[in-house]
């Protein structure tokens, strides 16, 4: 974290929370900024280390019961995350992440588990897998495109009234009451992998908007596109 | 063995009929659909069939087919082997190998990581060979510290010994419940799922090859043999050349744990090395395949620590062609390319095929890896010059190019 001009992406955790290609978030946001020029600087920041303050971007991925509750632990204990989200860092949340964001999740056995409380979301254990791919229409205000990705979870996610549905899911289970994942300020958080930012660049872009603060260039979408396209047509029924 | 009930011997040859059907109707190996109608007329089918004869289970995430193509090859100096020599590696499969060879004195086993505890139940197999576990097809396997854990379970308060790669964390805390454990050093490679002590959740603290909690008393255990390089050294300290056809460090891996596995069979390595050395692919794994002066050489992988084996195998002077399906056995999420490092490929001509090309494709375009899109395996074939090329696809990419082939073995 030394340059002052670079864009800092802090990745959270991937030693407890990485086991569905949360990578890819990142250096599809690596890629985005660098294409347009901006510098970027990514830290993959191990559990034993603190989380340092002064991040752009943090970003937190999915990953099995227990490393997710050793994950809360620490982070609640270390502090750093929650004073960079109050000073207005960016972050995106996904699957297990997402769920430590909110004010408790479902432990092991189902037991309550006490999250980082930055969502005003509750998640629970559901009856079944939710398992497959996902098409949701973005809240409106976001202005972006049909949200695609690939659920993979147990939970089940009751959204409060701080936080905005990110989606309203067309197909697909989300947060379980036809909603997939949620937002305020400058958190996202979503059940998706796929990875989530690989599928839905224009949701990448909002994100590196938001830390940059200002509206980015166009840059040739034309795999992301056509990814896109694809999988939208293998869910969706023809326009 | 030659003494199966009634009704055990019938199930076994009405499994036996299917499977020939399977293979003359060119469907497929006719390893699974044997065993199952074995199953269906006799659950207790696999127990029986098991019975009096001595029993290895190979599991792992990557390496089971060739490990137990090894292990088998090997054991061919002793006596007849039954084996699951194409990867049908739930108990239906098991059925259908060990009905083949009734007589086999022997028994070598692939077995899916899941199965392990169930299979081990049933069969009371005496040996169990376990090398590797990362993150595998995760919309619809278990998670891999859970599945450690039912190995714990399954493996605790049984005679079974265990023959387990110590330098895979997660592998050794699977394995130290079992009664006895003999302890191989063979590497690993794909470290990303093994950064925190299965254990307690610490960090895992690394020196070289070995490794220790830093919070609680979880450490490497001291192997009793060791894989060097293209030597391994055995229990009293010999050392041992390994002469492989099968190329790459996954396969000398796969080979040390092979040898330590039949040394308690009574096999020594002077009799098992020249055996392992005749093994030059492994159901289609590493076999050449040629068409119109195209020479398409055949690596299988099927998760992100198969890749770097793969990569590693692969000639990085020859064009690659890659191919990604993603069907009920490949894992129908496809998140897990995000995972593998594919940097390696720049400056090599790339050829992206397969159902799922466009997941790759974008993968590649992220990481900066020119490359090419071919409709299909033939079509990307057909664009290489007259030569040799490596093929990376996974598993039922792997599967449809080798039926283009006639089944290429």
């Amino acid at each position: 974290m030394q340059s002052e001009s670079a864009l800092r992406l802090v990745w959270i955790y991937p030693d407890l929370l990485s086991t569905y290609g949360d990578q890819g978030n990142a250096l599809v946001l690596e890629q985005r900024a660098q294409r347009r020029g901006i510098p970027v600087q990514t830290l993959h920041l191990r559990s034993s280390d603190p989380v340092p303050e002064g991040g752009d971007i943090y970003l937190i991925g999915g990953g099995e019961d227990r490393p997710q509750i050793l994950a809360a632990e620490r982070l609640r204990r270390d502090g750093g995350l929650q004073r960079a989200i109050a000073r207005g860092a960016t972050m995106l949340a996904v699957c297990a992440g997402y769920q430590i964001m909110g004010h408790t999740f479902g432990g092991e056995e189902g037991q309550p588990v006490a999250g980082l409380g930055l969502l005003d979301i509750e998640s629970g254990r559901g009856a079944q897998r939710s398992v497959g791919e996902l098409a949701a229409d973005v809240d409106a205000a976001l202005n972006l495109p049909t949200l695609t990705g690939f659920e993979n979870h147990m939970g089940l996610t009751r959204l409060g009234s701080g936080v905005r549905p990110l989606s309203r899911t067309r197909i697909g289970i989300g947060n379980g009451d036809g909603t997939e994942g949620c937002y305020a300020g400058r958190i996202v958080g979503t059940y998706l992998h796929g990875p989530a930012l690989a599928r839905n660049p224009a949701l990448a872009d909002l994100l590196l908007s938001w830390a940059v603060g200002s509206a980015l260039a166009p840059i040739d979408d034309t795999w992301f596109d056509r990814l896109r396209e694809e999988r939208l047509a293998a869910v969706l029924p023809p326009r | 063995m030659s003494q199966l009930p009634l009704r055990a011997q019938v199930a076994s040859a009405l499994g036996r009929t299917a499977a020939t059907l399977s293979r003359m109707t060119g469907r497929g190996d006719g390893s699974v659909i044997g065993g199952r109608v074995g199953l269906v007329l006799e659950p207790d089918l696999l127990r029986q069939l098991a019975q009096d004869r001595k029993l290895v289970l190979v599991s792992a995430t990557n390496g089971k087919t060739t490990t137990t193509r090894l292990i088998t090859s090997a054991l061919h100096e002793l006596g007849d082997v039954a084996t699951n020599a194409f990867g049908a590696n739930m108990p239906a499969g098991h059925v259908s190998a060990l009905s083949q060879a009734k007589q086999a004195p022997y028994g070598v086993l692939e077995v899916d990581e899941k199965y392990l505890p169930e299979v081990l139940d049933t069969t009371g197999a005496g040996l169990v060979c376990l090398m590797n576990l990362s993150r595998d097809q995760m919309d619809r396997a278990a998670e891999i510290w859970q599945l450690a854990q039912k190995w714990r379970r399954a493996l605790a308060g049984r005679p079974t010994h265990v023959v387990a790669n110590c330098d895979d964390p997660l592998v050794t805390w699977g394995a130290s419940t079992a009664a006895q454990v003999t302890w191989v050093a063979v590497g690993q490679r794909w470290k990303e799922d093994s950064w925190s002590c299965p254990e307690c959740g610490g960090p895992l603290d690394r020196k070289g090859s070995d490794w220790a909690c830093r919070e609680c008393t979880f450490r490497r255990p001291e192997p009793s043999w060791v894989l060097d390089d293209d030597t391994v050294i055995d229990p009293y300290g010999r050392r041992w050349r390994l002469d492989l056809q099968l190329p790459g460090s996954a396969n000398r891996a796969n080979a040390a744990m092979s040898l330590a596995v039949v040394a308690l069979l009574g096999l020594p390595p002077e009799r098992a090395l020249p055996r392992l050395g005749e093994v030059k692919s492994v159901a289609g794994r590493y076999t050449t395949v040629e068409r119109e002066g195209r020479h398409a050489r055949l690596l299988l992988a099927k998760n992100p620590a198969g890749w770097l084996e793969a990569f590693d195998v692969s000639d990085a002077a020859l064009p690659i062609i890659l191919s990604v399906n993603a069907q009920g056995p490949d894992g129908r999420d496809t998140s897990w390319l995000w995972d593998v490092d594919y940097r390696i490929l720049r400056g090599r001509p790339v050829f992206v095929t397969g159902e799922r090309r466009l997941d790759l494709a974008l993968r590649l375009d992220v990481a900066g890896v020119p490359f090419q899109l071919a409709g299909d395996f033939s079509e990307a074939l057909a664009a290489q010059p007259p030569g040799r090329v490596d093929v990376i696809a996974n598993y039922t990419a792997f599967q449809q190019i080798r039926s283009e082939f006639g089944r290429a073995v």
